[in-house]
C-alpha cells in the first residue's frame, strides 16, 4: 500500500532545506521498495520543528522534526515509512504537542493538515460552506452576519469589515473590485504568507463571498514579490477553482460572476497602505492618496472597491459557513473572534498561534513562545511591525486587544510579535525605525520624508552624546510633527517605536559612559 | 535568479515582452516585471518603448521604474544575495551575519563586488521572521543563517 508522507512547501520549510529532505525521501523509498506519495503541505506553524516530516498511519499522522536530508536513511531504516518510533527525531502527533492543542484555529483550520492545492481535500475539511450559504443569502444579508460576527480588519487599522462592506454594496456602480492586500510588510508578519501557500482555496472563497455580497464582478490580489511561493500557489488554486466552477461567470451555479487576478508588488513598503496598492494596482507609483474619497466610494480604477487583507477575508468562510455567533464568542470587548498571533524573532516557539483575543503579552512571550531560543533574557517586545512600540517586561500585563493596546501607547497590527533578548541596543532600534521610514517613505508629506531623515541624524547625536537633552528635545518635537503632519501612519507611527525605545530604555540613549569610542 | 540565465536584450525582443502584457489594465508594474525576469534589468531603452505602448509620456514611465525598490537600472552580479534587514531579523542576529558578510565580500550592502559576483542587497522581511536570519539567494529561500552558515553559503554556492 501506498504510504502518505508530508513533508511542508511552506517556503519557511523550504528555507531549512525541506526540499533535500523530499530528495532523500524519494531515494529511500525507492530504496527500500516501499511505494510513497509525498503531499507538500502547508506548515503547521511551529517553525522550530521544520522541516516537519509527517508519515500517515492506521492511527493517524506522526511527524519527525527538524529533519535534514542526512538524517533521512537512518530514519527510514529505524521504521519511518511505518510511522514507527525509537529515533529522537521522533516526535509522535504534532497536534498533540502543547502549543498546538492550547490554539483555537478557525482560519488556520486546515494550514499545515490538508494537501493546499486539493481542491478535495478543501471541500472534505469544510470548504466552500460558506460561499454555498452566501450565494442563498442576499448581499444585506451577508453584511448582516459579518456585522453580527463582530470582525474588524486583520490588516492593521481594524476598522469593521462589515461596515466596509456594506459601503460597496450600497454604492450603485456598473463595476466594483475587491481587492485583497497580501502586501504583508509587517516584520515579524506571516499569517497571510502561510494562508497563501497553505490553503489558498480559503482567501479565494473569502474573496468571493465579498464579491458576491457586493456584487463586485473582479478581485485583485496584490501579493508582495517577497512572497514568490505564495504567488505560485495562488496562481495555481485560482486556476483549480476556475476550472471547477467557482470563479468565472457563474460562481458555485449562481448568478454570481466573479474572477480574481494575481498582481506583484515591486519591494514597497508602502504599497501596503491601502491607497497607495490601488495606485500601485493602476501601474502607478505607490503613493497614497488623500480620503475622501473612501476606496469604498471611489477605489480602483475610481469605482467602489473593498480592500481587505487576506486573514479578514480568510474569516470569512468561517463565518457564513459556521455562523457569525460561533465566531462572535471568542473574544473580549469589541475585539472579537480570533487572531493568528505571529511569534518571532528570539523565541523558542516561534510561529503562528491562533487564539481569542484577551491573551496576555507575558504568556505569549514567556509561556507560548518559551522564552528565547538563544537563552538571554527577553528585554524588548515590539509588536505590530515597524510602525508598533516597543514593550517592556513591565507591560507584560497587557491583553491582546485592539482596545488594551492602544490604551498603552501601542497597537497590535496585523498581529506580529517580536521579542529582543538583552543584547538589544533600544537606541539602534529606534535609529532603525527612522531610517525604514525615510528608506520607504512616499515622499507625498514633509513631515515623513524630511523628518524621519533627520529623526536618524538626531538618534545618532543624542547616541554620541552632542547637546544631548537638546537633542532629545528635538526628537520629541519631531516624533510630534511627524505624528500630527502625516498624510498616513507611516510617517504618523513612526514615531510609536521611536519614542517607546526611549521612554521604556532610557538607558540606551548614549550616557556619555556607555561607548567611549562613540563619543565626540 | 542568476544573470547568467537571462536572455540578451534587443528592441525588438523588448517590445515583444511589452506587448505580450500591455492589454491588461494597470500594466505597468506586470510590463516592467517581465522585462526584468526575461533580461535582469530596467535599460534606459525600455523606457520610451513602454511610454510608447502605454501611451503614457517617458517622465511617468520613468517615475514608477524609480519608485519601486525591486526594478533594477543596471546589471545585476552573477550572483544576487538579499538578507533581511528587518526587526525579527535582527532580534536573530541579522547585524551581524549582515557584518560578516559585508567584510568578507568587501563591499557594503547594497553593492556589488568589483568583479561581478555578487549583488548583496538588503531585503525588509521574506515572512521567516521565526526562522531567521532569512535571505533569497538567487531567488531561493535560507533561513538559519547564522555567520557559519554564510560563510558557508558564500564559499560555496556563491563562488
Ligand atoms: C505604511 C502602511 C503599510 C500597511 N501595510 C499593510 C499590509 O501590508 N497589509 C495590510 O493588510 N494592511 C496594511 N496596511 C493597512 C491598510 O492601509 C488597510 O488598513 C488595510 O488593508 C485594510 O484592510 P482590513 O480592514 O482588512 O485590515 C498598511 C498601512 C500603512 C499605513
Ligand atoms: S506619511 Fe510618509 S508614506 Fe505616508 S503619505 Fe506621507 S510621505 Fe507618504
Ligand atoms: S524579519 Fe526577516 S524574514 Fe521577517
Amino acid at each position: 500500500m501506498t504510504v502518505r508522507v508530508f513533508v511542508p512547501g511552506d517556503m519557511a520549510a523550504v528555507a531549512v532545506g525541506a526540499g533535500a529532505v523530499v530528495d532523500a525521501l524519494r531515494a529511500a523509498a525507492a530504496a527500500s521498495g516501499v511505494p510513497i506519495e509525498i503531499v507538500r503541505n502547508g506548515s503547521r506553524g511551529l517553525f522550530g520543528l521544520e522541516p516537519l516530516v509527517e508519515v500517515l498511519t492506521a492511527a493517524g499522522r506522526v511527524g519527525y522534526a527538524a529533519v535534514t536530508a542526512a538524517d533521512v536513511p537512518a530514519l527510514a531504516a529505524s521504521g519511518l515509512f511505518e510511522g514507527k518510533g525509537g529515533h529522537p527525531k521522533f516526535i509522535g502527533d504534532p497536534k498533540a504537542l502543547p502549543f498546538f492543542q492550547r490554539q483555537t484555529r478557525l482560519t488556520f483550520a486546515r494550514c499545515g493538515v490538508t494537501d493546499p492545492q486539493s481542491l478535495d481535500d478543501y471541500r472534505r475539511h469544510g470548504g466552500y460552506r460558506g460561499l454555498e450559504r452566501a450565494v442563498a443569502m442576499t448581499g444585506e444579508a451577508i453584511v448582516d452576519a459579518i456585522k453580527l460576527s463582530g470582525l474588524r480588519g486583520r490588516g492593521g487599522a481594524g476598522f469593521p469589515t462589515g461596515i466596509k462592506w456594506d459601503t460597496v454594496r450600497l454604492t450603485p456602480a456598473a463595476q466594483k473590485y475587491i481587492v485583497c492586500n497580501a502586501d504583508e510588510g509587517d516584520s515579524g508578519t506571516f499569517a497571510d504568507r502561510m494562508v497563501m501557500e497553505g490553503d489558498p482555496f480559503l482567501l479565494i472563497e473569502g474573496m468571493t463571498i465579498a464579491g458576491v455580497c457586493t456584487g463586485a464582478t473582479k478581485g485583485y490580489l496584490y501579493v508582495r514579490s517577497e512572497y514568490p511561493f505564495a504567488v505560485t500557489a495562488m496562481q495555481r488554486a485560482i486556476e483549480t477553482a476556475r476550472r471547477a466552477g467557482l470563479l468565472g461567470a457563474a460562481v458555485a451555479g449562481s448568478s454570481h460572476a466573479f474572477d480574481i487576478e494575481v498582481r506583484v508588488g515591486a519591494g514597497a513598503y508602502v504599497c501596503g497602505e491601502e491607497t497607495a496598492l490601488l495606485e500601485s494596482l493602476e501601474g502607478k507609483r505607490g503613493q497614497v492618496r488623500a480620503k475622501p474619497p473612501l476606496p469604498a466610494h471611489a477605489g480602483l480604477f475610481g469605482k467602489p472597491t473593498v480592500i481587505n487583507n487576506v486573514l479578514s477575508l480568510a474569516a470569512a468562510p468561517f463565518i457564513l459557513g459556521e455562523g457569525a455567533q460561533a465566531y462572535r464568542d471568542f473574544g473580549v470587548g469589541r475585539s472579537r473572534g480570533t487572531m493568528p498571533i505571529q511569534l518571532a524573532g528570539d523565541l523558542r516557539n516561534g510561529g503562528l498561534f491562533e487564539t481569542p483575543f484577551g491573551v496576555t503579552l507575558g504568556d505569549l512571550i514567556d509561556d507560548i513562545g518559551g522564552g528565547s531560543i538563544s537563552g538571554a533574557p527577553i528585554r524588548a517586545v515590539q509588536v505590530g511591525g515597524p510602525l508598533g512600540a516597543y514593550f517592556p517586561p513591565s507591560l507584560f500585563d497587557t491583553p491582546f486587544d485592539y482596545e488594551a493596546f492602544a490604551a498603552r501607547g501601542g497597537l497590535i497590527g496585523h498581529g506580529g510579535v517580536v521579542a529582543f533578548n538583552d543584547s538589544v541596543d533600544m537606541a539602534a532600534q529606534a535609529r532603525f525605525a527612522m531610517e525604514f521610514c525615510a528608506i520607504e517613505s512616499c515622499g507625498k508629506c514633509t513631515p515623513c520624508r524630511i523628518g524621519a531623515v533627520r529623526g536618524v541624524e538626531t538618534v545618532d547625536k543624542i547616541v554620541r552624546g552632542e547637546d544631548r537633552s537638546a537633542n532629545l528635545t528635538v526628537l520629541e518635537d519631531l516624533c510630534e510633527t511627524m505624528k500630527f503632519g502625516s498624510l498616513c501612519a507611516l510617517g504618523g507611527f513612526t514615531p510609536y517605536p521611536v519614542m517607546s525605545a526611549l521612554t521604556h530604555f532610557p538607558e540606551d540613549f548614549g550616557a556619555p559612559s556607555r561607548a567611549p569610542e562613540a563619543v565626540v | 535568479m542568476s544573470a547568467s540565465r537571462h536572455q540578451d536584450w534587443d528592441a525588438a525582443a523588448s517590445g515583444e515582452v511589452i506587448a505580450a502584457h500591455a492589454g491588461q489594465q494597470g500594466a505597468l508594474l506586470p510590463i516592467l516585471h517581465a522585462l526584468q525576469a526575461r533580461f535582469g534589468w530596467i535599460r534606459d531603452e525600455d523606457v520610451p518603448l513602454i511610454a510608447q505602448v502605454l501611451n503614457l509620456s517617458r517622465a511617468e514611465v520613468h517615475g514608477v521604474l524609480t519608485f519601486y525598490h525591486d526594478f533594477r537600472r543596471s546589471p545585476p552580479g552573477r550572483h544576487v544575495l538579499k538578507l533581511c534587514q528587518a526587526e525579527a531579523c535582527q532580534a536573530r542576529g541579522s547585524r551581524d551575519v549582515t557584518a560578516h558578510a559585508e567584510q568578507k565580500l568587501g563591499v557594503a550592502i547594497g553593492e556589488t563586488t568589483a568583479d561581478g559576483r555578487v549583488s548583496f542587497e538588503p531585503i525588509y522581511c521574506l515572512g521567516l521572521c521565526a526562522s531567521g536570519p532569512a535571505a533569497l539567494v538567487d531567488g531561493v529561500p535560507v533561513a538559519r543563517l547564522g555567520v557559519e552558515a554564510m560563510d558557508r553559503l558564500l564559499d560555496g554556492a556563491l563562488t
